[in-house]
């Protein structure tokens, strides 16, 4: 996972709730073995139409924000499916940062494993990064992880929150599997006792 | 802490916490992983590339089922390429890896989250994962049951853990007797509409009161299942007689000996009096109705003898501007009734509602009568052995005699992700989960009910209350 530390880009407004992981990569485009070349199918329904030909009235179809690293949303972002395709999409694209009022915890989760930081941030806020964000290539947001700051254009800095462990995680760009196997010995342990207490299922 | 009342949540929880790392992240126990072709293929290629194996093969299974047909050509081999590549993928990898795998024309194929309770797979007190939102369905088992992603289906692999911080309790209470005419599918829905897609975040639901128990296990699994429709991490309902019941017998189910040690940890899960639940909401079940959605959110659901809303009484301009998106993608007058709307295609299907005793509900409106003449309507089975069930009831043959396709076992026209969707502008009723837009296909019209409203909208051809049809 490549790690996640200042980042200073242009910030896409996408001024809807419920945005579901259906929007944001279709089923049908899950049918593949790699994490890779989800980007071109990102938002596809919203962004295409259907002889293919882009949208004009998208927002990533639209400069600067085809090269959005940050996107601005309302309350409810990734509802809907677990798939981490939607994650593999939107950082495939480009995008490293969600703001919005709240996530849906599965895409949360999802997404600060592949590196993307999901900020949230109270509704008021996140209006003004909308306003910020319709400025365009004039209005670039920077994201602070250290310091948890977002820096609006103004200067005005914005602190949010973010759990201590996928902080340290995104910040070095370490993948959980290899810390959590430093924890083997506990995980043998906790499957002996386990094991002499409920013998079934480990039938 | 021992002492100080519990939920039923906490208690799993405590069951399975390995270590609590400093900030509260705990390092969780899996019993049982799910694995499916879809969300898999990424996480075997990154125990590949690491070098690592599966740590625990008997707490794992895998089954196809999302992108398969679920007509006769199954048997032929898969047509779509890509479809093909990621079940052989999976075929492929649980070789390699040595994992117990449930083949596509094997019996026991179907759904994964109808085939691990029926196959005692799901147990009450387990925890349960799979690479799939709808893995809440299991907590219907007095599991503690949540979808995951691809990196954690491979941490899981690896581990035979997740990394995850306590979830909130929340109790959602529905006393009283249900209505004729309305199922666990409504209870679901009236919940949704109630307390929105985003209600549960955060949050574990556990689903208690009078009508909750009165619920058999499909009944349960289908109000489980969409607890992620409500934004909750997971569902569950505590085990009880209709649980235990359920459970014995099953194949991988626990057996002699073992069986009296389960049972009796079984019945210590309830949650205990007095312990506190961080969000408590309730519904009265006689105030329940037969549900229908009319949007392109689970949340967007009215009774069947409601009209379409109007986005000018909205109650902001966000909300009016979703709404607005809603009337116009899915093509509706408003004011419409939602009774006057025409559908294309019936969807009897979908880990919601595909089991033996949906097929039956479907099946008690179809019998005598004949789907209308420009419906198409499928029933869509959960697993072989539901298939097989039906069948020796003859529930296939009312079914067929009366015009619905009566299919094999998987996903179907759930995601439009395999050969059964819809074609832009169509319009469904459908038992499954998600009306999103797209959902069933690009420019599909979903309106999701229970298997009982659907089998009625298939014989009238438009939404219709089911009600007004006598058994």
């Amino acid at each position: 996972m490549k790690a996640f530390t200042t980042l200073t880009g242009v910030a896409a407004p996408l001024p809807m709730a419920n945005v579901d992981t259906d929007k944001i990569i279709a089923a049908r485009f899950l049918k593949t073995i790699a994490r890779t070349g989800l980007g071109k199918n990102l938002f596809h329904a919203m962004r295409f139409n259907e002889d293919g030909s882009e949208k004009p009235d998208f927002v990533l179809n639209q400069e600067p924000y085809r090269k959005a690293e940050i996107l601005i949303a309302f309350e409810n972002f990734g509802c809907g499916s677990s798939r981490e395709h939607a994650p593999w999409a939107l950082l495939d694209f480009g995008i490293r940062c969600v703001i919005a009022p709240d996530f849906a915890d599965i895409f949360h989760n999802n997404s600060s494993k592949n590196g993307i930081l999901p900020i949230r941030l109270p509704r008021e806020i996140c209006e003004k990064l909308m306003e910020d964000a319709k400025m365009g290539g004039n209005a670039r947001l920077t994201v602070d992880l250290e310091r948890q700051v977002v820096v609006r254009p103004s200067g005005e800095e914005i602190p949010f929150e973010v759990d201590a462990f996928r902080k340290h995680c995104l910040l070095n760009g370490l993948d959980d599997i290899g810390q959590t196997l430093q924890h083997a010995p506990s995980i043998d342990e906790y499957e002996a006792k386990r094991r002499a207490e409920a013998p079934w299922l480990f039938a | 802490m021992a002492n100080q009342p519990r939920t039923l949540f906490d208690k799993i929880w405590d069951a399975h916490v390995v270590e609590t790392l400093q900030d509260g992240t705990a390092l969780l126990y899996i019993d049982r992983h799910l694995v499916h072709e879809v969300t898999s293929p990424q996480a075997f290629e990154g125990l590949r590339v690491a070098g690592r194996q599966v740590r625990s093969l008997h707490g794992t299974i895998a089954v196809v089922d999302h992108n398969i047909a679920t007509d006769a050509s199954r048997r032929t081999g898969i047509e779509d390429p890509e479809s093909r590549l990621q079940v052989e993928t999976l075929e492929k990898n649980v070789a390699e890896f040595n994992v117990p795998y449930i083949p596509l024309l094997d019996e026991r194929q179907g759904i994964v989250h109808v085939i691990g309770p029926e196959l005692g797979l799901s147990l009450p007190g387990m925890t349960i994962v799979c690479g799939d939102s709808h893995t809440s369905t299991h907590g219907a088992m007095g599991a503690l049951a949540f979808g995951i992603g691809t990196s954690e289906v491979e941490h899981v692999l690896a581990t035979q853990t997740v990394l995850q911080k306590p979830a909130k309790n929340m109790r959602v209470t529905v006393d009283g007797v249900l209505p004729p005419g309305c199922t666990a599918k409504d209870i679901t829905l009236a919940i949704i509409g109630k307390i929105g897609t985003a209600g549960g975040t955060g949050h574990v639901i556990e689903y208690a009161g009078e009508a909750i128990r009165a619920l058999d296990m499909a009944g349960r699994m289908t109000l489980c299942n969409m607890s992620i429709e409500a934004g909750a991490r997971a569902g569950m309902v505590a085990p009880d007689e209709t649980t235990i019941a359920y459970v014995e017998g099953r194949p991988h189910a626990p057996k002699g000996e073992a069986w009296e040690r389960a049972v009796a940890w079984w019945r210590s899960l309830p949650s205990d009096a007095g312990a506190h639940f961080d969000k408590e909401v309730s519904l009265r079940a006689e105030e329940i109705t037969p549900q229908v959605t009319w949007g392109t959110s689970p949340e967007d659901v009215l009774p069947i003898t409601g009209v379409v809303p109007n986005p000018a009484d909205a109650r902001d301009e966000t909300r009016r501007a979703q709404l607005t998106r809603m009337v116009e993608y899915m093509g509706l007058i408003p004011g419409q009734k939602l009774t006057d709307l025409k559908v294309d295609v019936v969807f009897i299907g979908s880990c919601t509602n595909s089991r033996i005793e949906d097929i039956r509900a479907a099946a008690a409106i179809a019998r005598g009568r004949q789907v209308a003449a420009h419906v198409r309507a499928l029933v869509v089975p959960g697993s072989g052995l539901v298939k097989k069930q039906a069948e020796a009831e003859g529930l296939d043959r009312i079914l067929l005699d009366a015009g619905f396709e009566w299919r094999e076992a998987g996903c179907s026209m759930c995601l439009g992700m395999n050969p059964d969707k819809l074609t832009p502008g169509q319009r469904s009723a459908s038992t499954s989960n998600r009306n999103f837009e797209g959902r069933q296909g690009p420019g599909g019209r979903t309106h999701l009910c229970s298997p009982a409203m659907a089998a009625a909208a298939a014989i009238k051809g438009h939404l219709a209350d089911v009600r007004e049809f006598s058994a």
